[in-house]
């Protein structure tokens, strides 16, 4: 097993090798469509999704539900079968492994769902559903295994008496804390947060979020963290993917992202985050998006984003625009990176 | 007549029985909402911000009661109101939007069946003159198509596009008074965004009142005149807008502002969380229900409730503090 590097957010490392990369990834889903489900239709959920993941790093993925950031995690976890593509986990496509091959490797590759009600069995004690993957995987003996929980329970701020009880005693954040502590239990070495702070009310969600950035330093984790909480993705993040209607739209390291955005959709989502700040909100002028986002089942053709973008123009309903890196580590898919956007009244 | 407030709730007090016996989820609650004013009311799950609005509207769920105080609207108490009374005041003189709109409509009713009903029992409209009504108001809420989206399902609309026909809903009597439960929450931000641009124009438009109840600090920052913030049951800060944003007060607002990542401003490494949980209605602390978990606390905090005193010396601001108001030394 490598050691993790111990690597800050504020350095990420383009030329060491990845922890995971990611190569042309798709999932459709086959739909039944008409009363009796007579039609098939088959739903693009993630397309032909590039990237690497680097050891050490937060890379958020970001983009309005139906956008397959979800769907991107799952697919890269392998808990949803690929429809193409490759995902290549130290020196293996995870993709061509069957269940059992995988079973090791799960271990390492750990996941937090959005809502702690029901991703903890009711009947289960804490101690038990923290324990139980450190007894599955061989980490720990019986005799060791009440020190070992007790260990993880201090790691996620949780005293050692919370292992006996049940988690309907325990608030949402204490629920989110047990979850992280049986994700730990595996020793994992890259953890997806799927919207794993969205429950959580405003001021136990930043207690989570400090949580998540002790435990990286502490375990040198890696995060694919999934968000739609943009303010939060800029506290968390090393690099942020946007990503629109299954398709990677832009990605770059945090700075250049919310400095420098450059595709239209980007910078409209950027547009529509409401500040604390009620002067600069009354005056704000909003790149509002003119509609909703277009059903997966049927994709506008070439740029996806093209039926709400104020830039498009012709070869954008044509043509697929390409995957270019436009500033350093920063590339984005638009036929018109660069054009300025028109503001309605500004 | 007209300078008094459109609806005054004092004392406002709801119990709710458990197991352990009744919990006071909401306990003293007062609030003025003026004639066209946009009041926010903010607070996290639990704080008794959405079960105080269903009380105005008669729809406490089973097992709650109003224990205590009144609401005038009209110069009527709603909770001593009849039942074919209160029906009068539901979607006639106060529109409701609910956070939910997939749940909030009849799956199995076209939406226009569903939004002429107001118009047809309060205004007495024959079906066919609702069914015009009823196609401007989806134009005036912005769904393309307008009175051709009548004949749509539920199921067939968007979230986004379902929630503005809530709002439709909710404006089709033009009541004065609209309260709006966390309308955003289940949205996406830029369907959100398109939503708040929404009911910024109708209420200049057409001017009602707004109760905008949300957990969201951000967001109603540029949507309403006017806060309460509510912490366990209870009002522990209002303040005119800008004077929130400007100088928070009780600590918890203070916690909650900073606890914010944003857009602006510099990075931290670390959020200044507030720490602990908020406690259960039913086993709340005596003495400021806050106290457990503030960094300011003192002996006092744990055995009295202080009471909402001026900041500043000016009535629009208040909080209930006896640190941050000052109102220790005042009280010894």
């Amino acid at each position: 097993m490598n050691a993790p590097l111990a690597i800050t957010p504020e350095t990420p490392v383009a030329s060491a090798p990845p922890l995971l990369r990611i190569e042309g990834l798709s999932k459709h889903f086959f739909v039944k469509l008409g009363a009796f489900g007579q039609k098939s239709a088959e739903v693009h959920a993630l397309d032909d999704f590039t990237l690497d993941i680097r050891r050490g790093e937060t890379l958020s993925l970001v983009g309005e539900s139906g956008c397959g950031k979800s769907t991107a995690g799952f697919t890269i976890l392998q808990l949803y079968k690929p429809s193409r593509g490759r995902v290549v986990y130290e020196g293996v496509d995870l993709a061509t492994l069957d269940e059992k091959a995988l079973r090791p490797l799960r271990r390492k590759l750990q996941v937090v769902f959005q809502d702690p009600y029901s991703t903890l069995n009711p009947r289960m004690t804490v101690g038990e559903a923290v324990g139980e993957p450190l007894l599955y995987h061989q980490r720990a003996t019986r005799v060791e295994l009440s020190s070992k929980v007790e260990q993880l329970l201090g790691d996620v701020g949780l005293s050692p008496r919370f292992a006996m009880r049940y988690p309907h005693e325990l608030s949402g954040g204490q629920r989110q804390r047990v979850v992280i502590a049986r994700a730990l239990a595996c020793g994992p070495e890259f953890l997806v947060c799927d919207e794993a702070i969205s429950a959580l009310d405003v001021s136990v969600q930043a207690q989570i979020i400090n949580l998540f950035q002790d435990l990286q330093e502490r375990y040198g984790l890696t995060y694919l963290f999934i968000a739609h909480d943009l303010a939060v993705v800029r506290h968390i993040s090393t690099r942020v993917a946007v990503m629109y209607l299954g398709r990677p739209a832009e990605l770059a390291p945090k700075r250049s992202l919310f400095s420098t955005p450059l595709h239209p959709y980007t910078q409209a989502l950027l547009s529509a985050v409401p500040e604390p700040d009620p002067a600069r909100e009354r005056t704000r002028r909003r790149m509002v998006l003119k509609g909703d986002v277009p059903s997966p089942l049927d994709p506008p053709s070439g740029c996806r984003f093209h039926t709400r973008c104020p830039l498009a123009i012709d070869i954008c309903r044509a043509e697929v625009p390409a995957w270019r890196e436009v500033l350093p580590d920063h590339a984005v898919a638009c036929h018109r990176v660069g054009e300025a956007i028109p503001v309605p009244g500004a | 007549m007209s300078s008094s407030p459109l609806l005054s709730v004092r004392n406002l007090e709801i119990e709710v029985s458990t197991r352990r016996g009744p919990a006071k989820v909401v306990d003293g609650i007062s609030f003025d909402v003026e004639r066209g004013e946009a009041l926010g009311v903010v607070g996290e799950s639990g704080c008794g911000k959405s079960i105080t609005t269903l009380s105005l509207l008669g729809l406490l769920p089973p097992g709650a009661r109003v224990s205590a105080g009144f609401a005038l609207m009209d110069d009527r108490n709603l909770f001593t109101l009849s039942r074919p009374a209160l029906r009068k005041v539901r979607g006639g003189r106060i529109g409701m939007i609910f956070q939910d709109p997939m749940t909030s409509f009849n799956p199995v009713l076209k939406i226009g069946d569903q939004l002429i009903e107001p118009l047809v029992y309060h205004r007495g409209l024959s079906r066919a003159e609702a069914w015009e009504r009823a196609g401007e108001l989806l134009r005036l809420v912005g769904i393309p198509g307008g009175e051709a989206r009548l004949d749509n399902y539920p199921h067939e609309l968007s979230g986004g596009m379902r929630q503005r026909v809530m709002i439709a809903m909710g404006l089709a009597c033009e009541p004065p008074l609209l309260i709006a439960d966390e309308p955003t929450t289940a949205l996406d931000v830029t369907i959100q965004a398109q939503i708040v641009d929404l009911v910024k124009d109708l209420r200049a438009r057409l001017g009602m009142s707004i109760i905008w109840i949300t957990h969201d600090l951000a967001l109603v920052s540029g949507l309403v005149d006017r806060i309460i913030v509510l912490y366990a049951g209870k009002v522990v800060e209002e303040a005119l807008v800008d004077d929130l944003y400007a100088k928070p007060t009780h600590p918890y607002t203070r916690g909650l502002l900073a606890s914010l990542p944003t857009l602006e401003g510099e990075e931290t490494r670390r959020l200044p969380a507030i720490g602990g949980t908020p406690p259960d209605p039913g086993r709340r602390p005596p003495g400021c229900p806050f106290a457990p978990r503030c960094p300011l606390k003192v002996e006092l905090c744990e055995r009295a409730m202080p009471p909402l005193e001026p900041v500043d010396g000016r009535n629009s601001h208040r909080a209930a503090c006896w640190v941050t108001t000052g109102a220790m030394e005042m009280a010894a």
